[in-house]
Order: structure tokens, then sequence, then C-alpha cells
């Protein structure tokens, strides 16, 4: 930017005539949206850090409150069911997001074509991702059912197996993979609408020097396309493994957790803990530990997104 | 993730893959088209499921063909009792055609259901959030774009890592602030916890879009007299109109989506539509007309917004970090 030569000689009148100085509406400006994030994001925070060291019941407020250390996060850390749900959590998100990162590429090369009436049909596609998770998982719930329910019926015209033969929310071993469809269904678009941008951040003229080189349109895929796409795919990876780890909404309404505990992802473990047995000093930590686990992996992940960028 | 965000800002029309053949691009199209159908299906059934009588949409094996009704739409918006036939011959004759309809099945009208507060619900809490973290977020955006503020870098990621909390643990000390403050429950404790996670969103993204705005614009007018506040009246925002709606509509589609904090901070007066929806119940079980006829309300305007934003889509989810 060019220096300002009137600069140095701006004088406090000069200011009074030109309103409030820059530095102060700055802090004006940001002022409002820090407090606002102090107020309803950190204060509570802190708030949860303290908690997490108690004994706080609050379905046996009277007993007094009492600082147990770390013995909160001891018991979480000790406890082999709550390694399950992590267990639970993190097979349901490399799954889906695997899926979706297949489905999604895919799709994009496929769109990336131009064929006529792409953007139509792309906004289409769009669709289930703009859907709110809870009524999603709920009108899953009747598509899904064994025997009202079209899904079913579609999978026995095409097998052959009778529709009422199996339930997919209802049996241990299709429930984990039924949220990892429907969030397929609804989240494939995302990395797809990504991927689209990463294909067509790609300058023509290095796919020109391919074909003057007679590379094959296989080896043109594998050391152009996907290197290039890569930084795409990853930033995708990122937004949806953050967000499926975070899952409550679509699977509480879908599945509620069950059968049994098959698909309790730790959101629904945690809800359980603090809204239906209202231990708030064991939730409070356990919130705390999965808080500094998205924290640390995702930092971790993004100084590796950074350095596949410089190369 | 700052830096993730300040990268592929790379801007491109042309195609990237050289010309396809025909044949390929049919193909393509074919695959696509395929894709899009069967992903559009499941929305389609519900939109029927709306128009089904309850023993149509509960039939085995499931109907494709049916005759349409309002039944579902109709139970939606009320509350009826059933009667019995004999008490129902002796009722002046009905008024209107859903009065109709609801004697057909032996059951009387005893008033409207709780759908409509709910949906006020859903539209107060939007629009009062959105307008708040827009208006906020225009602010701290402009600040973050324009001037040098020490640690913006942090500062803007400090905004962002609150996203990155599971909603569940941040409902956990809101629950506890809000029974403090008497706001469970409350519309406006709604507004406030929406207007902060929607903040966040908002300053990145319109960010962004004012980087976009050359400087020189506001310089000129500064150099004209105005002072900075007028510059950004006159100067800024009616160049960021675009962006600020497309913001807006992004903060609207999450307030109007979000159940967790909705399920677990309210339970009447405040409470949306999403917890609301699956708790619709007939006799026996889910209504599914009823509740097929309250989804096909509620996505009804996501669809619009989605056509409309097409263009911004891709911003809005990646948090700015991509733009095309």
């Amino acid at each position: 930017m060019i220096p300002r030569v009137s600069e140095p000689a701006k004088s406090r009148a000069a200011w009074r005539v030109r309103g409030l100085s820059d530095r102060t509406i700055a802090w004006l400006f940001i002022a409002p949206t820090i407090t606002l994030l102090l107020a309803i994001n950190i204060f509570p925070l802190v708030w949860m850090i303290r908690l997490s060291f108690t004994n706080l019941n609050l379905s046996m407020s009277y007993l007094p409150l009492r600082f147990v250390g770390l013995d909160n996060f001891i018991d979480i850390l000790t406890d082999e069911e709550v390694w399950i749900r992590l267990q639970t959590t993190a097979q349901f998100v490399i799954c889906s997001v695997a899926l979706q990162v297949v489905i999604g590429f895919g799709l994009a090369l496929l769109i990336n074509r131009q064929f006529r009436g792409h953007s139509f049909w792309t906004t289409i596609i769009l669709l289930p991702m703009m859907l709110s998770p809870a009524v999603v998982g709920n009108f899953w719930t009747l598509l899904l059912q064994p025997q009202i329910g079209p899904f079913n019926s579609l999978i026995s015209l095409f097998t052959g197996v009778p529709p009422s033969s199996f339930s997919m929310t209802g049996q241990v071993a299709l429930a984990p993979w039924t949220i990892v469809l429907v969030d397929t269904w609804m989240w494939a678009p995302y990395v797809m609408l990504i991927c689209l941008a990463g294909l067509r951040s790609i300058p023509d003229y290095i796919y020109e020097a391919a074909e003057v080189d007679r590379a094959s349109p296989w080896r043109q895929f594998w050391s152009i396309t996907l290197p290039m796409a890569v930084p795409f795919l990853m930033l995708a990876v990122l937004f949806r493994a953050i967000e499926n780890f975070k899952m409550f909404d679509m699977v509480n309404l879908l599945t509620s957790g069950g059968p049994g505990s098959t698909t309790e992802l730790v959101s629904i473990t945690l809800k359980r803990a603090a809204f239906e047995k209202w231990r708030t000093g064991y939730s409070s930590a356990l919130a705390i530990i999965l808080f500094v686990t998205v924290f640390g992996a995702a930092n971790i992940y993004v100084k590796a997104l950074n350095k596949v960028k410089q190369r | 993730m700052t830096a993730a965000a300040a990268k592929p800002v790379v801007r491109s029309t042309a195609h990237s893959i050289v010309e396809a053949t025909p044949r390929a691009r049919t193909v393509a199209g074919g695959l696509v088209i395929l894709y899009a159908v069967i992903t559009i299906l499941p929305l389609l059934w519900i939109v029927a499921t709306a128009f089904k009588s309850q023993s149509d949409a509960i039939a085995y094996p499931p109907k494709v063909l049916f005759q349409p009704t309002l039944e579902g739409y109709v139970n939606l918006f009320t509350v009826r009792t059933r009667q019995t036939p004999d008490f129902i011959a002796k009722l002046p004759p009905p008024q209107t055609w859903y009065d109709r309809l609801v004697r057909q099945r032996d059951m009387v009208i005893a008033g409207p259901s709780k759908v409509v507060p709910r949906f006020v619900n859903s539209l107060i809490i939007g629009f009062g959030s959105t307008f708040l973290a827009v208006f906020l977020g225009t602010l701290a955006a402009y600040a973050f774009s324009r001037f040098r503020i020490p640690l913006a870098d942090d500062l803007l990621f400090f905004i962002l890592s609150t996203r990155m909390m599971p909603p569940v643990a941040v409902a956990i000390p809101i629950y506890l602030m809000y029974r403090e403050l008497n706001l469970t429950d409350t519309r406006l404790g709604m507004i406030l916890l929406y207007t902060a996670v929607n903040v966040s969103l908002a300053v990145w993204l319109l960010k962004g879009f004012i980087d976009e705005i050359p400087r020189e614009y506001e310089e000129a007018a500064l150099v004209d007299g105005y002072t900075r506040l007028q510059a950004l009246r006159k100067v800024v925002l009616p160049q960021a109109v675009t962006g600020i709606a497309a913001t807006a509509i992004f903060c609207l589609i999450f307030s109007w989506n979000e159940y967790a904090f909705a399920v677990l901070l309210t339970s009447g007066e405040a409470q949306t539509m999403p917890p609301f929806i699956p708790f619709i119940i007939g006799e026996g079980g889910q209504d599914w007309p009823a509740v097929a006829a309250a989804t096909t309300l509620f996505v009804v305007p996501i669809v619009l917004f989605t056509v409309v934003l097409r263009k911004h889509l891709l911003r809005g989810i990646t948090f700015g970090a991509v733009r095309k």
C-alpha cells in the first residue's frame, strides 16, 4: 500500500473531522463478537472445566459439592464402555468419510465432464446436505421400516430376500452400516462440491501438455488429476471428520444408539450421562476429553494439509 | 485451519478436462442422473406420504399409487378426538372441508395443534439469530479485513474453534448457565446461543467477501472527506450486499435445521420444529402422513434457499476456505 503522506501531520483536530480513529473503530467492531463468544462459549467452557473436577450430579443436587480431583477423568479413561463407544465413533467416522470421498470424488469427476443439464442435476444431488439432520434421521426410520418402508421392498425386488426378513435399524449386524448409509446419502454431495472446485482449479494446459507427451488418460488421472485434487480432498475430509465425530442429531433419531448400543456414538453417551443420568461432573470431564481430541487431531491434520499444499 | 483457509483461492472458469468425447459425456451424464434420481427418491417418498391416508401410509407392501388426501395436513394442524358415530350424527353438519374429512374417520376437531407456535418459534429464533450474527459478523469481518489487528490470525482461529465443540458438550454448561439466568426454554436464550454459533461462520465468510472488494473504493471515499463509518455504509456495504445475503441464508439454514441444542435446552415455549416433528403422534405411534406433511413444509424453504445459494454454496460449507 502507498504510505499516506498526510499521516505525520494528522492532528487531533483532523481526527475529529474524520470521525473515530481506525484503531478505535477496529476494536469497537470486534468487541461485540468477542464478548458474545466469551459469554456463550468461553465462560461456560471454563465453568465446565471446573465442574469436571467435581462430583456434581443434578439429579442428586442435595449432595454437597465435592472436589474429586482427577477422579472423573480416571473413571472415564479406565472405563471399557467409553473406549467401546469411541471405537464405534471412530469406525463410523472412518467408514462414512471414506465412502463419501469415493462417491463424492467419483461424482465430481463425472460432473466435470460438463454434460448437458449438469447444473440442474448437481443442484438436485446437493439437496440432502442442506436438510436438517434430525429431520433426515426421522424420515429415514419410515423408509427403513421392514414392512411399511420402501427400502426393504426395493432390496427385495432386486435380491428376492423377503422384505420383512431383515431390519436395517433393528439388527446388530446392519445398524452400524445403516448410519453410514444415511450419513453418506446426506454428505457425499458435500465432498463432491469441494472436489468439483478442486478439479476446476486444474488448468487445461497441464492436460494439453500431457496429451502432447501422449500420456494415457489413466496416467493423466494418477499424475495430474488426483495429486492436484488432494488438498481439496483433504479439506473435505477434515470438515466431514470433525462433523461426524460430533454427530448426534441424525443418529439419535435414526437408531438412538441401538439396537443395544451398537450405534451409540460418543455424543449419544455424553447426552445420556449429562441429560438422562444428570452426572454433570462426569460428563463435563468426558466433554473436555472429546474437545481436546477433536482439537488436537484437527491441528495435527491441518499441519499435514499445509505440508501437502507446499509440495 | 487458518492456513487451510488462506489458500485455494483459485479462480478458473476453464474446464479442466480436455474436451471429453461425446460418448464419454453421455455416459457421465447418465450415471450422474441415475445417482440424482436415486438420491431424490427418499425425499419424493416423504412428499408423497404427506398425501396418503393413515392406512395407505402404513400399508404393506408400501403403496406407490394411492388416492391422494389432505388428511395428513389436516392432522398436522389439528388436535382431534374420537367419537361414536351416533354422537357425530347428532352434530350440526360440518362447516368446512377439513371438518368433513375428519368426521369421515369418526373424529371431531378439538382445536389447533402446536405446529403453528413451533413454526413461529423456528421463524423468530431463526431470523433473530441470523440478524444478530450477520450484524456482528459484518462489523468484525470489516475490522479483520481492513485494519491491522494484533494477533488477528489467533483471534480468527479462536472464533472458528468455538465451532469444533460437540453441541452436546456445549449444552452442558449452557444448560446450567441458562438455569441460573432463567433463559432455559426461552426464545431469547436460543437466539443468543444460535447467534454465538453463527457468528463464527458469518465472520469467516464475510471477511472473504469484504477482502474481495478493492480498498481503493473506500480510500477514494476517505479522500473525499467521508469518515470510516460513512465509507463503510455508503461504499463497502452496497458492494458486499450479495455476500451478506448469502451469509444470512447460511445462518438461517443453520438455525432452522439445528436439533441438538433445541432438544436439550427447550421443552415447550421455545421449542423449534426439528425436535417437534418426530413427536407428532396419532393413535398408536407416529402419525406418518402428518410427520411427512410437517417435514415437507419444513423442507420447502431449504430447497428454495439451495437453489438461490447455488453459486455461494461451496464457500458457505467450507467457511470461505474454498472459493470458486
